[in-house]
């Protein structure tokens, strides 16, 4: 996947009034992508979609859509699509003329239109739908005339502002199928918008975490869950414990040794390469932590602490547990395949052994105000 | 609840203001159409007996020319209305609430003031002598012998400014629940400001329009006090007429007669416009939010 960016903001920002929505944001994209925007309200990722449709002009910098500086363009003249969070279909125009909307505008031949039009029908499996009007049929089916009215227009970036958060749960898991399947079955550029960080790990291919107006982390969605480069990302993205430490030691180049309150030493891989002496939060997230009634060895890359169970959750296909470990109350969630036949399962007020290896863990400097309110979060 | 229970319910709803429409609109314009077959009785007021000769006489060659300037000056301020009505409609809507308030007040501040006076000082700035004249003559525009007052056009413009507010209350009432993100989807769809427009905001506030078409028209048809003091004898209206027959002539069935025939008009170009309204309505049964 090394084809040329495609898309690039350069050095974006918008500012309303004081709040800086979008700050110097800078970011590629690629050519047949799906590429998620990820962050919670107000973190500037609809602005960033909107400066994109050109709903919105940026304060400073540029956009480049195919080699072409668009900044200064109005929407219409845009090759791009964007499918709304209302739909916004057009209440006075039938599902047929909605999707024939696009073209029509364009004044293309009536031929045409009927034609692509049948076509898009197809796609969204709504032919015997086309003569109503929008608000005579589902949440379901308006999503899908939105996506089809969008799409005839074929453009060169597909943009999708949080396109599901109006749907209820069930419906919203058979469109994410559906949006992955047109996805792949029309090749372009998805620019996909959500606060939602299922959505955006089971769609992408690269997905950016957005936080107040900045964007904190690019990257597939594996290295955002596995290596959060911020506090930020670490507890947005799924669930993680946060301790606070020192860096006390550095074992060569790869690891080093960490001193947190009330814990025995513990290691960690260094992979930010941070100095002795540097206030960190160490990261551990809830499943790579192992819990037993015996103490394991512990070998200089396995961490283990004693602790007690506060909280047991069964819930079907794994279980889990708060456990005491001095001042933390840490989450741990255990798969299990022989729940009943295992040994007697872990219950409330056991005395266990915490433990997890060197590589899971993972160390955020200590630096931004967001950093403070997080370590907080994962209760 | 059985049927006929429903149905019986259904009727004693209905029933006051059915009554209502009985007594003040329906017997009144029955009494007009009665009093056309009257005899004129030289006192005032209908004679006894019934004859066809007022509704004869109403075929004085003078009327056709009246009828056709009261509907040419009805149609041309309605559409003037709406088309003046409909972007300050959209421009209120897109305003921010605390200045939307303001300029509503704005649009509503001259019914402060009685509708007379306000003709009157029409009067007084068409006047020859009056600001406005004395400008346009100052600077060229129009030569100091045309008249603005007294014709067809002065009675146009004030009937603009009298009915304009009415346009607007309605046509801003559509426009202010108007989604505007539609537009926002017809610009991202590739249509311009213009079109965006036309194809959304337009068909999105019909009500709003059609609400202002009857507002404006109706009254406007019926209008004599703004013909008597801002036209001439060139610019007579049906209304003028009517009054003419009633105050000085104390024809009372010529008058009604006259009003048969205003009613005709009216009554015929709307209900083919309802009809054709309530079938495109039938072939969408929803129910829509009231504009």
């Amino acid at each position: 996947m090394n084809a040329p960016d495609f898309l690039e903001f350069k050095n974006v920002s918008r500012h309303f009034g004081s709040i800086r929505a979008v700050d110097q944001v800078s970011l590629s994209i690629r050519k047949g992508e799906f590429f998620s925007l990820l962050g919670p309200s107000g973190c500037g990722k609809t602005t960033l979609l909107r400066i994109l449709a050109g709903f919105e002009r940026p304060d400073t910098g540029c956009v480049i859509l195919s080699g072409q500086d668009i900044t200064q363009l109005p929407p219409n003249r845009r090759k791009v699509n964007t499918i709304f969070q209302s739909y916004a279909l057009f209440p006075h125009l039938t599902v047929r003329d909605n999707i024939a909307f696009g073209l029509r505008i364009e004044k293309r031949p009536q031929r045409e239109i009927d034609h692509e039009v049948e076509r898009m029908l197809e796609l969204i499996q709504m032919k015997a739908e086309a003569g109503k009007f929008p608000d005579t049929i589902s949440g379901g089916q308006k999503q899908r005339v939105a996506i089809a009215r969008a799409l005839i227009k074929k453009p060169q970036v597909l943009l999708l502002d949080e396109p599901l958060a109006a749907l209820d749960l069930k419906l919203r898991q058979r469109m994410l199928i559906e949006l992955d399947l047109i996805h792949d079955e029309v090749g372009i550029t998805f620019l996909y918008v959500t606060h939602d960080q299922g959505e955006a790990m089971s769609l992408s291919d690269r997905i950016a975490v957005m936080n107040s107006g900045i964007i904190e982390q690019v990257g597939t969605p594996a290295e955002i869950y596995e290596a959060p480069r911020s506090s930020f990302v670490a507890a947005f993205i799924g669930d993680t414990n946060f301790f606070e430490g020192r860096v006390a030691e550095l074992i060569g180049n790869e690891y080093s040794r960490l001193v947190i309150d009330g814990f025995p030493d513990v290691t960690v891989f260094n992979d930010k390469q941070l100095a002795v002496n540097n206030l960190i939060y160490l990261s551990v997230r809830p499943e790579k932590f192992h819990i037993s009634r015996e103490r394991q060895e512990k070998s200089p890359r396995h961490n283990v602490v004693p602790g007690r169970v506060e909280e047991v959750i069964y819930q079907g296909s794994l279980t889990r547990y708060w456990v005491r470990v001095q001042e933390y109350r840490i989450a741990v969630t255990q798969q299990h395949s022989r729940f009943l036949l295992d040994e007697k399962p872990i219950t409330w007020d056991e005395n266990v052994w915490v433990s997890w290896h060197a590589d899971d863990g993972f160390m955020l400097e200590r630096y931004s105000q967001s950093d403070e309110q997080l370590v907080t979060l994962p209760e | 609840m059985t049927p006929a229970r429903a149905r019986l319910n259904e009727i004693l709803v209905t029933l006051p203001s059915a009554g209502w429409l009985a007594v003040l609109f329906v017997v009144p314009a029955l009494i007009v159409v009665a009093i056309s077959f009257k005899p004129t009785d030289p006192l005032g007021g209908a004679g006894a007996g019934w004859t066809l000769d007022t509704l004869k006489s109403l075929g004085n060659p003078n009327y056709p020319a009246i009828l056709w300037r009261t509907l040419w000056l009805s149609i041309t301020t309605t559409a003037l209305c709406i088309l003046l009505a409909t972007p300050v409609g959209y421009c209120l809507a897109r305003l921010e609430k605390k200045w939307r308030q303001m300029v509503l007040l704005l649009v509503v501040v001259p019914f402060w003031t009685s509708f007379l006076i306000r003709i009157f000082a029409w009067k007084m700035l068409l006047h020859p002598e009056g600001i406005i004249k004395q400008a346009l003559a100052g600077l060229g525009i129009v030569s100091p012998e045309t008249p603005l007052l007294y014709n067809q056009w002065a009675v146009l413009l004030v009937m603009v400014y009298t009915f304009l507010p009415f346009a607007i209350l309605p046509v801003y009432a559509a426009a202010e629940k108007f989604d505007f993100r539609l537009i926002e989807a017809a610009r991202d769809l590739g249509a311009r400001r213009f079109q965006a427009f036309c194809r959304v905001f337009l068909p999105g506030i019909r009500r709003g329009l059609f609400t202002a078409l009857l507002i404006v028209f109706i009254p406007a048809l019926g209008s004599y006090v703004i013909p008597d003091i801002v036209g001439g004898p060139g610019a007579e209206m049906l209304g003028n007429k009517i009054a003419q027959r009633v105050f000085v002539d104390r024809n009372l069935p010529h008058a009604c007669a006259l009003s048969l025939l205003l009613i005709l008009a009216v009554l015929l170009p709307l209900t083919a416009v309802l009809a054709l309204q309530g079938a495109r309505e039938k072939a969408r049964p929803i129910i829509e939010e009231g504009a």
